[in-house]
Protein backbone atom coordinates (compact mmCIF):
# COMPACT_ATOMS: atom_id res chain seq x y z
CA UNK A 1 0.00 0.00 0.00
CA UNK A 2 1.46 3.44 -1.36
CA UNK A 3 -1.16 6.32 -0.43
CA UNK A 4 -5.17 6.19 -0.08
CA UNK A 5 -6.52 9.34 -0.71
CA UNK A 6 -10.22 8.35 1.45
CA UNK A 7 -13.75 10.04 0.82
CA UNK A 8 -15.36 8.42 3.00
CA UNK A 9 -15.32 6.64 6.58
CA UNK A 10 -15.50 3.09 5.52
CA UNK A 11 -12.33 3.54 3.50
CA UNK A 12 -10.62 5.01 6.12
CA UNK A 13 -11.35 2.01 8.29
CA UNK A 14 -10.91 -0.64 6.33
CA UNK A 15 -7.91 0.33 4.91
CA UNK A 16 -6.23 0.80 8.57
CA UNK A 17 -7.87 -2.16 9.57
CA UNK A 18 -5.91 -3.88 6.40
CA UNK A 19 -2.86 -2.21 7.42
CA UNK A 20 -2.69 -0.96 10.40
CA UNK A 21 1.13 -0.11 10.31
CA UNK A 22 -0.20 2.85 7.52
CA UNK A 23 -0.02 6.15 9.04
CA UNK A 24 -3.31 8.74 9.18
CA UNK A 25 -2.33 11.77 7.00
CA UNK A 26 -5.15 15.01 7.80
CA UNK A 27 -3.15 18.38 7.73
CA UNK A 28 0.24 17.62 7.30
CA UNK A 29 1.55 19.53 9.64
CA UNK A 30 3.20 17.08 11.98
CA UNK A 31 3.64 14.08 9.70
CA UNK A 32 5.23 16.38 6.97
CA UNK A 33 7.72 17.49 9.02
CA UNK A 34 8.69 14.04 9.89
CA UNK A 35 8.99 13.38 6.45
CA UNK A 36 10.34 16.35 5.75
CA UNK A 37 13.71 16.54 8.40
CA UNK A 38 13.49 13.26 10.18
CA UNK A 39 13.75 10.98 6.71
CA UNK A 40 10.54 9.14 7.54
CA UNK A 41 9.23 7.20 5.25
CA UNK A 42 5.53 6.18 6.13
CA UNK A 43 4.69 2.64 5.24
CA UNK A 44 1.54 3.48 3.68
CA UNK A 45 -0.88 6.56 4.13
CA UNK A 46 -4.76 7.03 4.36
CA UNK A 47 -5.23 10.37 3.54
CA UNK A 48 -8.88 11.47 5.92
CA UNK A 49 -8.70 14.98 4.45
CA UNK A 50 -11.43 14.94 2.32
CA UNK A 51 -13.23 11.66 4.27
CA UNK A 52 -16.73 13.80 4.68
CA UNK A 53 -17.97 12.26 7.65
CA UNK A 54 -14.66 13.02 9.47
CA UNK A 55 -15.62 16.93 7.74
CA UNK A 56 -18.79 17.18 9.55
CA UNK A 57 -19.13 19.13 12.86
CA UNK A 58 -21.56 20.59 15.35
CA UNK A 59 -20.96 22.02 18.34
CA UNK A 60 -21.09 19.15 20.33
CA UNK A 61 -19.37 16.89 18.32
CA UNK A 62 -16.62 18.35 16.51
CA UNK A 63 -15.00 15.84 13.18
CA UNK A 64 -11.69 14.56 13.17
CA UNK A 65 -10.55 16.66 9.66
CA UNK A 66 -12.30 20.16 10.60
CA UNK A 67 -9.16 22.76 9.97
CA UNK A 68 -8.69 25.24 12.59
CA UNK A 69 -9.36 27.72 10.33
CA UNK A 70 -12.72 26.60 10.49
CA UNK A 71 -12.57 26.23 13.71
CA UNK A 72 -12.09 29.94 14.21
CA UNK A 73 -15.57 30.37 13.24
CA UNK A 74 -16.92 28.37 15.32
CA UNK A 75 -19.47 28.80 18.33
CA UNK A 76 -16.54 27.71 21.26
CA UNK A 77 -15.19 30.62 22.54
CA UNK A 78 -12.19 29.48 23.89
CA UNK A 79 -11.40 27.17 20.80
CA UNK A 80 -11.97 29.77 18.38
CA UNK A 81 -9.59 31.76 20.17
CA UNK A 82 -7.10 29.53 20.32
CA UNK A 83 -7.43 28.48 16.84
CA UNK A 84 -7.11 31.73 15.97
CA UNK A 85 -3.43 31.82 17.50
CA UNK A 86 -2.29 28.44 15.83
CA UNK A 87 0.58 28.35 13.51
CA UNK A 88 -0.02 30.97 10.57
CA UNK A 89 -3.07 31.31 8.13
CA UNK A 90 -1.02 28.67 6.22
CA UNK A 91 -0.95 26.24 9.15
CA UNK A 92 -4.47 26.85 10.15
CA UNK A 93 -5.90 26.12 6.56
CA UNK A 94 -4.35 22.61 6.50
CA UNK A 95 -4.02 21.87 10.28
CA UNK A 96 -6.89 19.82 12.40
CA UNK A 97 -8.13 19.67 15.87
CA UNK A 98 -8.08 15.71 15.59
CA UNK A 99 -4.67 15.48 14.42
CA UNK A 100 -3.56 17.95 17.57
CA UNK A 101 -5.32 14.69 19.00
CA UNK A 102 -3.77 12.33 17.35
CA UNK A 103 -0.08 14.22 18.03
CA UNK A 104 -0.88 14.30 21.82
CA UNK A 105 2.53 16.61 21.90
CA UNK A 106 2.10 18.07 25.11
CA UNK A 107 2.00 21.66 23.59
CA UNK A 108 -1.03 21.01 21.85
CA UNK A 109 -3.13 24.11 22.17
CA UNK A 110 -6.44 22.67 21.73
CA UNK A 111 -6.02 19.99 24.48
CA UNK A 112 -6.26 21.95 27.32
CA UNK A 113 -9.87 23.25 25.96
CA UNK A 114 -10.93 19.34 25.84
CA UNK A 115 -9.78 18.69 28.99
CA UNK A 116 -11.69 21.88 30.28
CA UNK A 117 -14.93 20.74 28.46
CA UNK A 118 -14.38 17.02 30.42
CA UNK A 119 -14.16 16.02 26.49
CA UNK A 120 -13.68 12.88 24.89
CA UNK A 121 -12.26 11.09 22.13
CA UNK A 122 -14.49 9.00 19.77
CA UNK A 123 -11.98 6.55 17.60
CA UNK A 124 -13.41 3.87 15.46
CA UNK A 125 -12.10 0.57 14.25
CA UNK A 126 -13.82 -1.68 11.40
CA UNK A 127 -13.13 -4.67 13.53
CA UNK A 128 -14.32 -3.60 17.11
CA UNK A 129 -16.37 -0.26 16.32
CA UNK A 130 -16.20 2.81 17.93
CA UNK A 131 -15.79 3.55 21.32
CA UNK A 132 -15.50 6.68 23.49
CA UNK A 133 -12.07 7.61 25.12
CA UNK A 134 -12.66 10.44 28.51
CA UNK A 135 -9.74 12.65 27.56
CA UNK A 136 -7.94 11.78 30.64
CA UNK A 137 -7.76 8.19 29.68
CA UNK A 138 -6.71 9.03 26.40
CA UNK A 139 -3.82 11.25 26.64
CA UNK A 140 -1.03 9.38 28.69
CA UNK A 141 2.14 10.65 28.43
CA UNK A 142 4.57 12.97 25.86
CA UNK A 143 3.04 12.19 22.51
CA UNK A 144 1.63 8.91 23.62
CA UNK A 145 -2.50 8.30 23.73
CA UNK A 146 -4.17 4.34 23.81
CA UNK A 147 -5.39 4.97 20.18
CA UNK A 148 -4.79 1.58 18.86
CA UNK A 149 -2.97 0.32 15.69
CA UNK A 150 -5.81 -0.34 13.64
CA UNK A 151 -8.24 2.93 15.31
CA UNK A 152 -8.87 5.83 13.70
CA UNK A 153 -9.50 9.26 15.18
CA UNK A 154 -13.11 10.09 14.19
CA UNK A 155 -14.16 13.04 16.31
CA UNK A 156 -13.71 15.24 19.70
CA UNK A 157 -17.15 15.04 21.93
CA UNK A 158 -17.86 17.55 24.29
CA UNK A 159 -20.82 16.88 26.41
CA UNK A 160 -23.82 18.87 26.99
CA UNK A 161 -23.38 20.04 30.15
CA UNK A 162 -20.03 22.48 28.32
CA UNK A 163 -19.96 25.57 29.68
CA UNK A 164 -20.59 28.39 27.40
CA UNK A 165 -18.43 30.75 29.25
CA UNK A 166 -14.40 29.94 28.65
CA UNK A 167 -11.42 31.69 27.70
CA UNK A 168 -8.10 30.64 26.45
CA UNK A 169 -4.81 32.37 26.64
CA UNK A 170 -1.39 31.06 25.60
CA UNK A 171 2.38 32.45 26.28
CA UNK A 172 4.95 32.33 23.39
CA UNK A 173 8.17 34.39 22.32
CA UNK A 174 5.43 35.91 19.13
CA UNK A 175 2.31 35.96 18.23
CA UNK A 176 2.41 33.64 15.13
CA UNK A 177 4.38 30.57 14.47
CA UNK A 178 4.74 29.62 18.02
CA UNK A 179 4.78 26.55 19.90
CA UNK A 180 3.35 27.63 23.20
CA UNK A 181 5.63 28.33 26.71
CA UNK A 182 2.27 27.40 28.18
CA UNK A 183 -1.69 27.75 27.99
CA UNK A 184 -4.35 27.78 29.88
CA UNK A 185 -8.31 27.48 28.98
CA UNK A 186 -10.52 28.49 31.80
CA UNK A 187 -14.48 27.11 31.78
CA UNK A 188 -17.12 28.22 34.17
CA UNK A 189 -20.34 26.60 34.00
CA UNK A 190 -22.68 25.16 36.46
CA UNK A 191 -20.37 23.32 38.42
CA UNK A 192 -17.52 26.12 38.74
CA UNK A 193 -14.53 26.97 37.61
CA UNK A 194 -12.43 24.36 35.53
CA UNK A 195 -8.92 25.28 34.88
CA UNK A 196 -6.84 23.42 32.49
CA UNK A 197 -3.25 23.95 31.21
CA UNK A 198 -0.94 22.61 28.15
CA UNK A 199 3.15 22.39 28.04
CA UNK A 200 3.51 22.17 31.38
CA UNK A 201 3.11 18.74 31.73
CA UNK A 202 3.65 14.90 29.61
CA UNK A 203 -0.07 15.61 28.68
CA UNK A 204 -2.74 18.45 28.87
CA UNK A 205 -3.47 18.68 32.99
CA UNK A 206 -6.47 20.36 35.04
CA UNK A 207 -5.45 21.80 38.12
CA UNK A 208 -8.19 20.28 40.61
CA UNK A 209 -6.84 21.72 43.91
CA UNK A 210 -6.77 25.60 42.55
CA UNK A 211 -10.35 24.53 40.97
CA UNK A 212 -11.75 23.19 44.65
CA UNK A 213 -10.28 26.54 46.10
CA UNK A 214 -12.61 28.69 43.39
CA UNK A 215 -15.55 26.88 44.01
CA UNK A 216 -15.49 26.40 47.58
CA UNK A 217 -14.69 30.14 48.42
CA UNK A 218 -17.80 32.06 49.49
CA UNK A 219 -16.34 34.92 47.70
CA UNK A 220 -13.87 35.55 45.24
CA UNK A 221 -11.58 38.46 45.77
CA UNK A 222 -7.67 39.12 45.61
CA UNK A 223 -6.93 37.36 48.41
CA UNK A 224 -8.83 34.24 46.91
CA UNK A 225 -7.06 34.87 43.33
CA UNK A 226 -3.71 35.43 44.92
CA UNK A 227 -4.06 32.07 46.37
CA UNK A 228 -5.32 30.54 43.41
CA UNK A 229 -2.59 31.43 41.25
CA UNK A 230 -0.07 30.20 43.53
CA UNK A 231 -1.63 26.79 44.25
CA UNK A 232 -1.91 26.73 40.36
CA UNK A 233 2.08 27.45 39.89
CA UNK A 234 2.36 24.74 42.67
CA UNK A 235 0.13 22.33 40.74
CA UNK A 236 1.54 22.12 37.66
CA UNK A 237 4.34 19.60 36.65
CA UNK A 238 6.96 21.55 34.23
CA UNK A 239 10.02 21.00 32.78
CA UNK A 240 13.12 23.14 31.66
CA UNK A 241 13.58 22.83 27.96
CA UNK A 242 15.00 25.15 24.84
CA UNK A 243 11.97 27.04 25.11
CA UNK A 244 11.79 27.86 29.17
CA UNK A 245 12.32 27.29 32.62
CA UNK A 246 10.68 25.25 35.13
CA UNK A 247 10.17 28.12 36.81
CA UNK A 248 8.81 30.94 34.01
CA UNK A 249 6.45 27.81 33.31
CA UNK A 250 5.26 28.10 36.84
CA UNK A 251 4.60 31.72 37.18
CA UNK A 252 3.10 32.30 34.04
CA UNK A 253 0.82 29.25 34.47
CA UNK A 254 -0.16 31.18 37.91
CA UNK A 255 -0.50 34.02 36.21
CA UNK A 256 -2.86 33.14 33.12
CA UNK A 257 -5.07 31.17 35.09
CA UNK A 258 -5.59 33.68 37.53
CA UNK A 259 -6.60 36.25 34.12
CA UNK A 260 -8.79 33.90 32.87
CA UNK A 261 -10.53 33.88 35.72
CA UNK A 262 -10.64 37.14 36.36
CA UNK A 263 -11.68 37.80 32.90
CA UNK A 264 -15.05 35.19 33.42
CA UNK A 265 -15.46 36.65 36.61
CA UNK A 266 -15.85 40.12 34.67
CA UNK A 267 -18.24 38.72 32.01
CA UNK B 1 1.37 6.16 -8.65
CA UNK B 2 0.23 8.70 -10.94
CA UNK B 3 -0.78 12.37 -9.55
CA UNK B 4 -2.75 14.54 -11.84
CA UNK B 5 -3.85 17.96 -11.27
CA UNK B 6 -3.61 21.65 -12.74
CA UNK B 7 -1.46 23.89 -12.08
CA UNK B 8 -1.61 27.43 -12.82
CA UNK B 9 -4.73 25.97 -15.46
CA UNK B 10 -2.50 23.31 -17.01
CA UNK B 11 -3.57 19.61 -16.58
CA UNK B 12 0.10 18.44 -15.07
CA UNK B 13 0.85 14.29 -14.31
CA UNK B 14 3.83 13.13 -11.90
CA UNK B 15 4.64 9.80 -10.92
CA UNK B 16 5.59 10.43 -7.37
CA UNK B 17 5.74 8.43 -3.91
CA UNK B 18 2.45 9.01 -2.40
CA UNK B 19 4.43 10.87 0.74
CA UNK B 20 6.57 13.34 -1.32
CA UNK B 21 6.02 16.92 -0.66
CA UNK B 22 4.41 18.71 -3.50
CA UNK B 23 7.33 21.20 -2.98
CA UNK B 24 9.53 18.69 -4.29
CA UNK B 25 7.52 17.70 -7.34
CA UNK B 26 7.17 20.67 -8.36
CA UNK B 27 10.58 22.12 -8.00
CA UNK B 28 12.76 18.69 -9.03
CA UNK B 29 10.12 17.18 -11.13
CA UNK B 30 7.50 20.08 -12.70
CA UNK B 31 9.88 22.27 -13.65
CA UNK B 32 8.43 25.24 -11.18
CA UNK B 33 11.40 26.21 -8.98
CA UNK B 34 9.51 29.46 -8.28
CA UNK B 35 8.44 27.99 -4.86
CA UNK B 36 11.19 28.14 -2.77
CA UNK B 37 12.72 25.02 -0.34
CA UNK B 38 13.70 27.03 3.12
CA UNK B 39 12.50 25.45 6.35
CA UNK B 40 10.43 22.28 5.26
CA UNK B 41 8.56 23.05 8.08
CA UNK B 42 5.80 25.18 7.64
CA UNK B 43 7.50 27.97 9.71
CA UNK B 44 8.48 29.97 6.78
CA UNK B 45 5.87 30.79 3.52
CA UNK B 46 8.25 30.53 1.33
CA UNK B 47 6.98 27.69 -0.25
CA UNK B 48 3.45 28.98 -0.28
CA UNK B 49 1.06 27.85 -2.72
CA UNK B 50 -3.04 28.00 -3.56
CA UNK B 51 -4.78 24.88 -3.27
CA UNK B 52 -8.33 24.54 -4.30
CA UNK B 53 -8.27 28.35 -2.73
CA UNK B 54 -6.90 27.72 0.34
CA UNK B 55 -2.89 29.28 0.95
CA UNK B 56 -0.93 26.62 2.04
CA UNK B 57 2.86 25.34 3.25
CA UNK B 58 3.70 22.78 -0.08
CA UNK B 59 6.24 21.48 1.99
CA UNK B 60 3.13 20.43 4.29
CA UNK B 61 1.73 18.45 1.49
CA UNK B 62 1.88 15.59 0.40
CA UNK B 63 1.57 14.96 -3.60
CA UNK B 64 -0.72 11.73 -3.22
CA UNK B 65 -3.47 13.34 -1.90
CA UNK B 66 -3.94 16.31 -4.92
CA UNK B 67 -5.78 13.88 -7.51
CA UNK B 68 -7.83 16.05 -8.84
CA UNK B 69 -6.94 19.37 -7.40
CA UNK B 70 -6.10 22.91 -8.96
CA UNK B 71 -2.92 24.52 -7.69
CA UNK B 72 -1.57 28.04 -8.14
CA UNK B 73 1.92 28.88 -7.68
CA UNK B 74 3.99 31.84 -7.72
CA UNK B 75 4.64 31.40 -11.51
CA UNK B 76 0.54 31.42 -12.23
CA UNK B 77 0.88 34.79 -10.59
CA UNK B 78 1.74 36.70 -13.35
CA UNK B 79 -0.20 37.12 -16.70
CA UNK B 80 2.32 36.16 -19.41
CA UNK B 81 5.47 38.72 -19.31
CA UNK B 82 2.86 40.62 -17.35
CA UNK B 83 3.62 41.60 -13.81
CA UNK B 84 0.61 41.21 -11.51
CA UNK B 85 -0.58 44.10 -9.65
CA UNK B 86 0.92 42.59 -6.34
CA UNK B 87 4.21 42.39 -8.36
CA UNK B 88 4.29 45.83 -9.96
CA UNK B 89 3.71 47.30 -6.09
CA UNK B 90 6.58 45.20 -4.26
CA UNK B 91 9.03 45.98 -7.29
CA UNK B 92 7.74 49.94 -6.62
CA UNK B 93 8.54 49.85 -2.90
CA UNK B 94 11.70 48.25 -3.52
CA UNK B 95 10.29 45.19 -1.38
CA UNK B 96 12.89 42.35 -2.93
CA UNK B 97 16.28 42.10 -0.87
CA UNK B 98 17.85 38.34 -1.44
CA UNK B 99 14.18 37.49 -2.87
CA UNK B 100 13.85 34.05 -1.13
CA UNK B 101 10.86 35.01 0.85
CA UNK B 102 9.54 37.08 -2.29
CA UNK B 103 7.34 34.00 -4.18
CA UNK B 104 5.94 32.96 -0.95
CA UNK B 105 4.86 36.90 -0.13
CA UNK B 106 3.75 37.07 -3.53
CA UNK B 107 1.49 34.22 -3.23
CA UNK B 108 -0.14 34.97 0.13
CA UNK B 109 -1.14 38.55 -1.39
CA UNK B 110 -2.80 37.39 -4.39
CA UNK B 111 -4.65 34.94 -2.01
CA UNK B 112 -5.29 37.89 0.98
CA UNK B 113 -6.30 40.36 -2.19
CA UNK B 114 -8.06 37.73 -3.96
CA UNK B 115 -10.54 37.06 -0.59
CA UNK B 116 -10.15 40.66 0.57
CA UNK B 117 -9.55 43.74 -1.87
CA UNK B 118 -9.60 46.43 1.18
CA UNK B 119 -7.43 44.78 4.08
CA UNK B 120 -7.21 47.37 6.94
CA UNK B 121 -3.35 47.19 8.73
CA UNK B 122 -4.80 44.55 10.99
CA UNK B 123 -5.67 41.87 8.36
CA UNK B 124 -2.51 42.63 6.49
CA UNK B 125 -0.36 42.15 9.34
CA UNK B 126 -2.17 38.85 10.36
CA UNK B 127 -2.26 37.45 6.69
CA UNK B 128 1.15 37.48 6.44
CA UNK B 129 2.30 35.94 9.93
CA UNK B 130 3.21 32.87 8.17
CA UNK B 131 5.92 34.20 5.65
CA UNK B 132 9.00 35.11 7.21
CA UNK B 133 11.58 37.67 5.39
CA UNK B 134 15.05 36.92 6.56
CA UNK B 135 16.44 40.04 5.42
CA UNK B 136 13.45 41.58 7.51
CA UNK B 137 12.67 43.57 4.95
CA UNK B 138 8.88 43.73 6.25
CA UNK B 139 8.67 47.59 5.92
CA UNK B 140 8.67 48.12 2.40
CA UNK B 141 6.36 44.80 1.58
CA UNK B 142 4.10 46.38 4.19
CA UNK B 143 3.44 49.76 1.99
CA UNK B 144 3.45 47.66 -1.10
CA UNK B 145 0.23 45.94 0.41
CA UNK B 146 -1.21 49.13 1.61
CA UNK B 147 -0.78 50.38 -1.75
CA UNK B 148 -2.86 47.66 -3.08
CA UNK B 149 -5.29 47.77 0.01
CA UNK B 150 -8.61 50.08 -1.49
CA UNK B 151 -9.18 50.59 2.22
CA UNK B 152 -7.78 54.11 2.67
CA UNK B 153 -7.87 54.33 6.23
Amino acid sequence: MDFVAARDLATVLDAKAEHPESELLAGGTDLMVEVNLAYHRPAGVISIRRCAELLEWTDRRIGAAVTWASLEQGPHRALAQLARTIGSPQIRAAGTLGGNVATASPAGDGLPWIAAMNGAIEVASRDRGVRLVPWDEFFVGVKETTLTADEVITAIVVPDDAPVMQEFAKVGVRNAMVIATVSCVVARGDDGFRVALGSVAPTPIRVSGAEDLLNEASTIDDTVLAEFAEMVSAEVRPITDHRSTEAYRRHASGVLARRLVERCLAA
Amino acid sequence: MIVSFAINGENRSATVAGWESLLTVLRDDLGLAGSKNACEQGECGSCSVIIDGENVCSCLVMVGDLEGTSITTVEGVAVGDDLHPIQEAILEEGGVQCGFCTPGFVVSAAHLFENNPSPDEATIREAFSGNICRCTGYGALLRAFHKLSEDDS
